[in-house]
């Protein structure tokens, strides 16, 4: 599991949230970072934030979906912005799921579970 | 071999040539598609200009004068300049008025006046019979010599009888009848001839083609190009002259007269205005006029002086007269396809000339002349005529037969002691009488019918004495102590030295008396006079013609009338067929189905009487239209009104043509500020959209961890506090972000609150220094200040000082987290300003961000992997503040090597803060 966050916080909060349901998590700071370690732990599921510093996630989400090795790989967007475009946005990039900052800690966990235990497209 | 049956075969074949091309321009006109109806046509037609005069006298004047030939063709030139406003103003004159002619356009502007148009015509006719005889000259001497290749020899005229006995008659009864056909084959109200403007252009475009065909083979076969004739010309002592720009090329009282001739001459001989104005299709062709047409007069010229020096050089001894030389050069030289292809284009220049004057003469002859008289002569019952078209087209024919005549007899005694350039200066004169009349007509209202009369009868008396009576005389029709000795033995009456003047050649001479009679007599008897009723609505339809509409003329018209009389009447002189196809055209333009169901009113006699102007002259229209409607005369005073309402009117139309100007520029104003506001709205959109993703980063992590800490309760102590931590720090983030918020838009409002007062910029350095000295020691980072022991005092607010010193300060701490971060802070004092830097060796900005930090929740940071802390909302803020103290804040740096933060605070404006103006609201 890859968590792609710029804000140190947030990578904190779901670190804890995601190791507690007992995942392993990676982290990167950045979209390159974010794709670079996409690439190399082959993560089953990304919780990736729209604003990352150098590429920003619809970019990120948009390279991993070109990505022949990366097939299996959920992608979870996280946005501040709560805009219906942003939404939009994501799902045609082929995001599997999205959601708004700040978010429900529970949603969460439920949300990535559920995502990890439905087949894959 | 060129024998007499081949010349004349071949002059016939010529002009059948031309009546196929008019027939077909006749046709083509009727089709309603137009072949003149290009501008090209237009200046092609203009060109019969240059009449024979042009193609045989213009190399006679050139080896006589050098280029003295040339002012004829620089006066059209510059008046050429001056159409766009001058020739513009007579067209749409002209065709708002249906004038079809000089007289008629004189009389029209006058009032309407009958007797001025008949004055007009006789001036004209009798001024331009030497011109016409000039053609016939030309013709007669061209063939006659080219009759005699392949010797030269100049025609011997001694012999010839008068008339029967004489070559040159039967050339003008030729040209009579060309002219008759070409002209006067029907009557129309327009008075346009468009088969006939086809033809014209066409034989301008022949003589144009000959002469260069003449030069090119002169400058080029006789000679090696233009250097080698004028170098071989300049080695005889006597062609050397004429190269110089001296004596022989004419005084500088001649080049003027000369130019100013052939000024007026180009708008007001009777067959330039035929063109220029009466055949004028479009007025928009007079543009491509305006350059195309000076362009010919160069083309046509540009070899008149290589043929005048060969032809000089090749016949010595001035055997052969220097008017032929465009003709006996190819003869010479054995060329007879060439020299009759100049004949040709000799007789392509006259003919034109001859057709087209004589048919405007004719015109003018018939209507402003001929038919007023007749008219007026009870004794023919013309009145009760049902058809009178028969016997104008009877007239005009006479008119042409008799102005032929005239010119031969001209020709026949006068046309020997003249060279032809000095023949056409005389009609020049003669035409330039009508300048005062026409020009002051159409730019000043105040000029009178009798004003009009006297100034042109004493021109021309002046013209007739001066000038057309010494010709006489020195052809020997009059005794030639006229000259010599003056009318009854009075030397101050010498015709050309006129009350002692002399100095002059004659034909300035005759220019100056002339027009200082014509001028004087012009102006001052129109002073004198007050104008009348009919004098000044016309002045007013023509000085105004410009800004009017071109119906106007029906308002100065009050009557009763009948449509039966008034179709009657347009039949009596057009034909009762096209009288009423003309009403019945009209009504159709009323949405009416019949001519009965017209209504006999103003606009209807106005119509009349318009299109009876085209075929009778405007003089002549309104006394018939007079004779058959009952009209209550006009006042002086209520024509005076009528202007007025309509300038009241116009003066109406105008304020509305300005009030919509001045909603246009509102609407634009409006659309702009529209723009403005729209960027702002999307400003605005971008800013709400950035604070709610600034105040959601922070609120995620409290949102998040709270869960955390709520759901799970058995987390340990150090988890726990740790947690609580960053929940308390991100709602710290919150508050300053929002108080931020609130202060920015304090101060872009205008509503923050400032305390001035006067204080030492030093304290708040070392107050600003203290209150960040625990953070920079906690990053390790260095911190020194410098400044100089006295400043002088600034008046601002402290605290909002301090607030951009511990801003700019806490930047330079966030960019310096390495080991050995130093920051310096130092205050120096400029000419009328402090100076303040705050100097980090941290990471840097590189040049693209440095134009962007200072924007609204712009972070550097975000290029880093550490982001720092912050709303993005500091540097908005400083700038705001040092704006508004009149300061400036900039930022100097590289990456890698630090940056540089410096503002700057003026010492004397401190107590008049101006409001920050770099914001736009």
């Amino acid at each position: 599991m890859l968590i792609a966050e710029d804000e140190p916080s947030i990578v904190l909060s779901l670190e804890f949230l995601l190791q507690g349901a007992g995942y392993e998590v990676t982290t990167a700071r950045d979209g390159t970072a974010a794709l670079r370690m996409a690439e190399s732990t082959r993560p089953d599921l990304i919780v990736l934030d729209i604003m990352l510093p150098l590429l920003d996630g619809f970019e990120v989400c948009r390279q991993i979906r070109a990505n022949a090795l990366l097939g299996h790989t959920r992608i979870l967007m996280l946005t501040a912005r709560g805009h219906q475009r942003a939404v939009e946005k994501s799902l045609t990039l082929g995001a599997d799921a999205y959601m708004t900052k700040p978010f429900s800690t529970r949603e969460l966990v439920l949300i990535i579970n559920e995502l990890l235990s439905s087949p894959a497209a | 071999m060129l024998t007499g049956a081949t010349i004349v075969l071949v002059s016939f074949a010529y002009v059948g040539l031309l009546f196929a091309i008019a027939y077909y321009g006749d046709k083509r006109a009727d089709a309603g598609r137009s072949i003149i109806a290009n501008p090209y046509i237009y200046v092609l037609s203009l060109a019969v200009y240059c009449t024979s005069w042009t193609f045989y006298g213009s190399v006679g004047r050139a080896a006589t004068s050098g280029i003295g030939f040339l002012p004829i063709y620089l006066g059209p030139t510059l008046m050429a300049a001056l159409w766009w406003y001058v020739m513009l103003k007579i067209i749409r004159i002209s065709k708002a008025n249906r004038i079809t002619s000089i007289a008629d356009f004189i009389a029209s502007r006058y009032g309407k006046s009958q007797m001025l148009g008949g004055l007009v015509t006789i001036i004209l006719v009798i001024g331009i019979v030497p011109y016409i005889s000039l053609q016939l000259k030309a013709i007669s001497t061209s063939f006659s010599i080219i009759l005699k290749y392949p010797e030269v020899v100049m025609p011997d005229k001694a012999g010839a009888a008068l008339f029967l006995g004489d070559n040159t008659f039967y050339i003008a009864m030729l040209l009579a009848a060309f002219t008759i056909l070409f002209g006067t084959r029907h009557l129309d109200a327009t008075e346009r001839h468009e088969g006939l403007v086809a033809a014209i252009a066409f034989e301008s475009v022949v003589k144009l083609l000959a002469f260069i065909a003449v030069g090119l083979f002169v400058t080029f076969g006789m000679y090696n190009g233009f250097g080698d004739i004028f170098t071989r010309a300049a080695e005889v002592p006597q062609l050397y002259a004429l190269l110089m720009l001296g004596d022989a090329s004419g005084s500088y009282t001649t080049w003027a007269s000369f130019t100013f001739l052939s000024m007026m001459a180009i708008m007001f001989l009777p067959r330039q205005f035929q063109v220029t104005v009466v055949e004028n299709v479009n007025e928009r062709h007079l543009n491509k006029a305006i350059w195309l047409f000076p362009l010919y007069l160069f083309a046509i010229n540009i070899f008149v002086l290589p043929i005048a020096l060969g032809g000089l050089m090749h016949f010595q001894g001035g055997s052969v007269d220097a008017d032929t030389f465009v003709l006996t050069l190819p003869i010479a030289q054995q060329q007879p396809i060439l020299a009759l292809f100049v004949f040709i284009g000799g007789l392509s220049a006259a003919t034109g000339m001859v057709i087209v004057e004589t048919i405007a003469l004719s015109t003018m002859v018939c209507n402003d002349l001929i038919m007023p008289v007749l008219l007026r002569l009870k004794a023919l019952r013309l009145n009760e005529k049902i058809d009178l078209s028969g016997l104008f087209l009877a007239i005009r024919r006479g008119a042409i037969v008799f102005i032929l005549v005239l010119g031969y007899l001209y020709f026949y005694f006068a046309g020997e002691a003249y060279a032809l350039v000095s023949i056409g200066l005389i009609s020049f004169s003669a035409v330039a009488q009508f300048a005062p009349a026409i020009i002051g007509g159409i730019f000043w209202k105040s000029g009178t019918r009798t004003g009009a009369i006297c100034g042109l009868s004493a021109g021309f008396l002046v013209w007739l004495y001066t000038l057309l009576l010494p010709s006489f005389a020195k052809s020997g029709w009059l005794p030639i102590t006229f000259l010599s000795e003056g009318i009854f033995g009075l030397d101050l009456l010498r015709p050309q030295q006129l009350f002692g003047l002399s100095g002059l050649d004659d034909i300035s001479h005759c220019l100056f008396w002339s027009m200082l009679a014509n001028i004087g007599c012009y102006v001052g008897i129109s002073l004198l006079q007050k104008p009348s009723a009919a004098e000044h609505s016309q002045a007013n339809l023509f000085v105004d013609a410009l800004k009017q509409s071109s119906t106007s003329g029906s308002r100065f018209w009050r009557g009763i009338a009948s449509v039966d009389d008034l179709v009657a009447l347009l039949g009596r002189f057009l034909g009762p067929k096209r009288a009423r196809e003309a009403f019945t055209l009209y009504a159709r333009s009323r949405g009416e189905k019949t001519i009965k169901a017209l209504v006999a009113d103003a606009d209807l006699v106005h119509y009349t009487e318009s299109l009876l102007a085209g075929a009778i002259g405007s003089a002549s229209a309104r006394a018939m239209v007079a004779s058959v409607v009952d009209e209550e005369p006009l006042g002086i005073d209520e024509v005076m009104t009528i202007i007025d309402e309509a300038s009241q009117v116009l003066a109406y139309s105008r304020q509305l043509e300005q009030k919509s100007h001045e909603l246009e520029a509102a609407t634009n104003e409006l659309r702009d500020a529209n723009h403005r506001l729209q960027e702002l709205d999307r400003l605005k959109d971008d800013f709400i959209s950035t604070v709610t993703h600034e105040l959601r980063t922070p609120l995620t992590s409290i949102r998040a961890f709270s869960e955390i800490l709520s759901d799970n309760p058995q987390l340990d102590t150090g988890q726990r506090e740790k947690f609580l931590g960053i929940i308390i720090k991100e709602s710290e983030r919150l508050t300053r972000l929002i108080n931020q918020v609130l202060d920015l838009s304090k101060i872009e409002s205008g509503n923050a609150e400032w305390h001035s007062s006067e204080i030492d910029m030093r304290e708040v350095l070392d107050d600003s220094v203290t209150a960040v000295s625990q953070l920079f020691s906690e990053q390790n980072i260095a911190l020194e200040t410098s400044a100089p022991s006295v400043v002088p005092p600034i008046v601002a607010d402290r605290d909002r000082l301090m607030q951009v010193m511990l801003n700019l300060l806490s930047n330079a701490a966030k960019f310096c987290e390495r080991q050995d971060g130093r920051v310096i802070v130092r205050l120096t004092q400029e000419q009328d300003a402090l100076r303040i830097d705050v100097i980090d060796n941290g990471i840097g900005i590189s040049p693209g961000d440095q134009e962007v930090i200072f924007d609204k929740f712009r972070q550097v940071g975000d290029t880093l992997t550490q982001k720092p802390m912050g709303s993005g909302l500091g540097l908005a803020i400083t700038r705001e503040i040092i704006s508004h103290f009149g300061g400036k804040l900039w930022v100097t740096s590289s990456p890698g090597a630090g940056s540089t933060f410096s503002f700057t605070l003026p010492l004397r404006s401190g107590s008049k803060f101006q409001v920050p103006s770099s914001r736009s609201k």
